[in-house]
């Protein structure tokens, strides 16, 4: 009987197909990921069970356990316009094309327009200083800061969207909605006081941003600490 | 392991040189790792970015007292969020300072869910069926959003107040929300406690000696 031979080189598996499988998912992720902006606050959200997803234009007001309000806004054709509109608001504060370009880019914020120009040209380590000393965007009545943001942000949203040709009715089921990311631990009245600026400005529906219920709340703080 | 064939080689300085036959083997282990340990990070990272949202709706008059003299006391039960996590008390009915029981609760699948879901029994089990009609296909969307409207805005529908006071936690008044949307209560609203009321927290909460925490 034939003996069977044995190859004596070690058997090879192809493994380019499940090469190019994987560059080309990791192409994809790594093209779609949207990184986010640094946060000039920690605010973790309490937990819920509902899965609607936080709309994609949105003013998101940030909360954090002292009261401080954060403001940011998305897209930034409408950030350039929205502190154009302030800057008309606030005559006393000047910005250069620069610092509004950079402004543009910024994420959220949570420093008065008196300190603004100061904390968008500053280095990062200018800008903690001022978010660890700020208080905040003022939103007291008698510098309701806030108050303008919220209102000037709905402008500049409407300005932009016209430009780009949307109709009214468009708007009303695609527009600009209200968000709020709170700390767990915030006490509700804190975020009342919010609340009632926005009502103030006859806005009544609102986002609360939430983490998914079961899902691991440390895992993201995993993720950076490594 | 993928391979690169030498192809022609030979020529050169030294034209005897023997050109080397078979194949050189390019070692892709380093490279491949690296891929999936970057796959590894941008799926996880993808995943634990998207913020979720709930919707809350506030009243446009922040006195309604108007309001809630229009609505059927039977049809009410009021949550009251003290100031620290596990007061979460309840009552049913109206408020009357002597004889109101507070409930001591909690925001747990095993607490007000349960009270809730029981009151609201008619209100769910239509819920229940109207679901069922939109996976067997009987019924669109659209139909079942206005119809979903219908029932849980019913006019004999039980409705819950939250009331909370200054120091109320976030998270608290949130899960209050998630529990009355698990349980299809729709007529809902937040409100501040009043001073009686929050008296009586103060004192149920230390009649069963609720510590911080």
């Amino acid at each position: 009987m034939p003996k069977i031979k044995i190859p004596k080189s070690a058997p090879s598996l192809d493994m380019t197909p499940m090469v190019d499988l994987a560059f080309l998912l990791v192409t994809f992720f790594m093209l779609t990921a949207k990184f986010r902006n640094m946060e000039p606050i920690e605010a973790d959200p309490p937990s819920s069970t509902s899965l609607t997803q936080l709309p994609e234009k949105v003013m998101l007001i940030t909360i954090d356990t002292a009261g401080r309000a954060y403001f940011d806004i998305s897209g930034r054709t409408v950030r350039e316009k929205l502190l154009e509109r302030m800057m008309v608001r606030y005559p006393a504060v000047k910005m250069t094309q620069e610092q509004i370009e950079n402004f543009s880019k910024m994420g959220t914020f949570g420093q008065p327009m008196e300190l603004l120009a100061q904390y968008i040209s500053g280095d990062e380590d200018v800008k903690s200083a001022l978010d660890k000393a700020g208080k905040g965007i003022p939103l007291d009545s008698l510098n309701n800061q806030l108050g303008d943001w919220i209102q000037e942000g709905y402008y500049a949203f409407v300005d932009d969207a016209t430009e780009q040709g949307l109709t009214r009715d468009q708007l009303k089921e695609d527009g600009l909605r209200y968000a709020i990311k709170a700390d767990a631990n915030t006490e509700y009245a804190k975020i009342e006081k919010v609340i009632d600026v926005f009502r103030d400005k006859q806005i009544f529906q609102f986002n609360m941003v939430t983490n998914l219920e079961g899902s691991d709340t440390n895992a993201d703080a995993n993720l950076n600490a490594q | 392991m993928a391979e690169i064939v030498e192809g022609g080689g030979g020529g050169g300085k030294h034209g005897k040189k023997k050109a080397k036959k078979g194949s050189a083997r390019l070692d892709m282990t380093p490279m491949v790792d690296l891929a999936f340990l970057l796959l590894t990070f941008f799926v996880l990272a993808a995943t634990l970015a998207k913020p979720k949202a709930m919707e809350i709706i506030y009243p446009k008059e922040v006195d309604d007292k108007e309001d809630k003299t229009k609505l059927d006391d039977a049809l009410a039960t009021t949550l009251l969020l003290g100031e620290n996590e596990n007061e979460v008390f309840y009552y049913s009915g109206a408020y009357k300072p002597d004889t109101t029981e507070l409930i001591l609760t909690d925001l747990s699948k095993d607490g007000f869910r349960k009270i809730m879901l029981d009151k609201n029994m008619r209100v769910n089990d239509q819920v229940v069926q109207l679901k069922a009609k939109l996976e067997s296909k009987e019924i669109d969307e659209l139909t079942y959003e206005e119809a979903y409207k219908q029932v849980v805005g019913a006019k004999d529908a039980p409705f819950v107040v939250i009331k909370t006071v200054d120091k109320t936690k976030f998270k608290n008044v949130i899960g209050a929300m998630d529990e009355l949307n698990i349980c299809n209560v729709r007529k809902r609203a937040i409100q501040d406690m009043a001073e009686s009321e929050a008296i009586a927290v103060r004192q149920r909460a230390s009649e069963l000696d609720l510590k911080k925490k």
